[in-house]
């Protein structure tokens, strides 16, 4: 379940952020995971429900918002969309790509009261 | 439940321990852990009741990113390196260990943190080559954090000049995600595991400094094609070294000693 340590950091996160403002709980928490991060959005899902149990964040809904996979082509620099590290440039046809953006795994924001 | 602090159940929880003093157990420092379930937050004296929207923007795992650098710090500041070893199960990790210490430990001073879900047995196998060794037990947790080695660092009193050896928990996922302030990550692989490792763990690979290709005395057994490793690797890390090595015929393990003289 490799998961459950990043919904643990999220919600650590969430409530450290949620404490300096003395809040009494959080309602909601927006949560950005890139495509190609590594992590699982449905086990993340699954993991945040155990992650919240007995803290600020008990009863708060989360909403995993993705953000999709960009890369960029080694040989030429042409940037396209892509859901793996391991694809051809659709302009030369060329093998090895760096990635540009789908890694994030960030809190954006979170509503408290 | 353990029987020398009364907490509780050792599956769940994170415990280090060193070889021969397995009564002498002890916990993760509390500073870095909050967990505020809302008991003291009551008392506060303004209240907000109307809810309101906070913009985080962070990384998720910036506390540990923090504590990373925290780590590295203090080992540069002593001169120590730090290395980060990583792999599937089995893919030779201690072995590589135990058999660098007895080779290099007239040259360079070894300290060890072993990381494993349960038991001592690698520490225990790190502890008769004759060096310290501290063994962190993750419980349900698949990787080791900073925050552990922090702690385990602490008891350890590294001297000037020493290389320390991280072995993580035997898996390619998670411990891509935790730095440890390690100054180079290296991942092992094995011949038996098959050639398409970079392929299925792209971060493991993007974030390691330096792949080895373990058992390449099972070459002869085993479809495993060097050359489409180095290829896949190369892929998702174009700066990755590799080596390839047997731990058991000792094939190749003159390259690592080197890479780990010219690395620390
Ligand atoms: N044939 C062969 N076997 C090896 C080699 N290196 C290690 N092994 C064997 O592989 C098995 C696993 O080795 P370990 O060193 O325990 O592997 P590890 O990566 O530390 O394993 P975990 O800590 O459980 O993840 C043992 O039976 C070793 O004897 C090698 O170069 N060749
Ligand atoms: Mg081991
Ligand atoms: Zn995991
Ligand atoms: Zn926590
Ligand atoms: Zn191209
Ligand atoms: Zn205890």
């Amino acid at each position: 379940m490799h998961e459950l340590s990043i919904a643990m950091s999220i919600v650590d996160l969430a409530e450290e952020y949620a404490a300096k403002e003395e809040a009494q709980r959080v309602l909601e928490m927006e949560i950005e995971v890139g495509e190609l991060s590594g992590v699982v959005t449905e086990a993340l899902d699954f993991a945040m429900e155990e992650a919240v149990a007995g803290t600020l964040c008990e009863k708060a809904r989360w909403k995993i918002i993705p953000i999709p996979g960009e890369v960029r082509c080694r040989a030429c620099g042409h940037v396209f969309p892509s859901d793996s590290l391991f694809s051809d440039c659709p302009r030369c046809g060329q093998a090895g790509v760096e990635l540009v953006r789908g890694n994030e795994m960030r809190l954006r924001s979170i509503l408290v009261e | 439940m353990c029987d020398t602090c009364g907490c509780g159940s050792e599956d769940e929880e994170v415990i280090l321990r060193k070889p021969g003093k397995e009564g002498e157990h002890f916990h993760l420092e509390g500073e870095d852990h909050l967990h505020h379930h809302g008991e003291d937050l009551g008392q506060s004296h303004h209240h907000h009741h109307e809810a309101r929207e906070i913009v985080v923007e962070q990384n998720v795992l910036s506390r540990n990113d923090l504590l990373a650098e925290r780590n590295r710090g203090y080992f540069e500041a002593r001169g120590v390196t730090a290395f980060n070893l990583v792999s599937s199960p089995g893919a030779g990790k201690t072995s590589l260990l135990e058999q660098t210490i007895r080779d290099l430990k007239e040259e360079k001073k070894f300290f060890v943190i072993e990381g494993d879900q349960q038991t001592m047995h690698d520490a225990e196998r790190i502890d008769a080559t004759g060096v310290p060794v501290i063994q962190i037990n993750t419980g349900n947790g698949c990787h080791l954090d900073a925050r552990m080695i922090h702690t385990a660092v602490k008891e350890m009193d590294i001297p000037e000049g020493a290389v320390l050896m991280i072995e993580n928990v035997g898996n390619l996922v998670c411990p891509s995600l935790f730095d440890l302030g390690e100054h180079k990550r290296v991942v092992v692989i094995s011949v038996p595991e098959g050639d398409d490792k970079p392929v299925k763990y792209p971060t493991m690979f993007r974030s390691s400094h330096l792949c080895i290709i373990n058992k390449t005395d099972l070459l002869p057994y085993v479809d495993f094609d060097l050359e489409k490793v180095r290829e896949y690797a190369r892929q998702v890390n174009p700066e990755i070294e590799i080596l390839e090595l047997s731990v058991k015929t000792g094939e190749g393990m003159d390259r690592w000693y080197q890479w780990l003289r010219e690395n620390s």
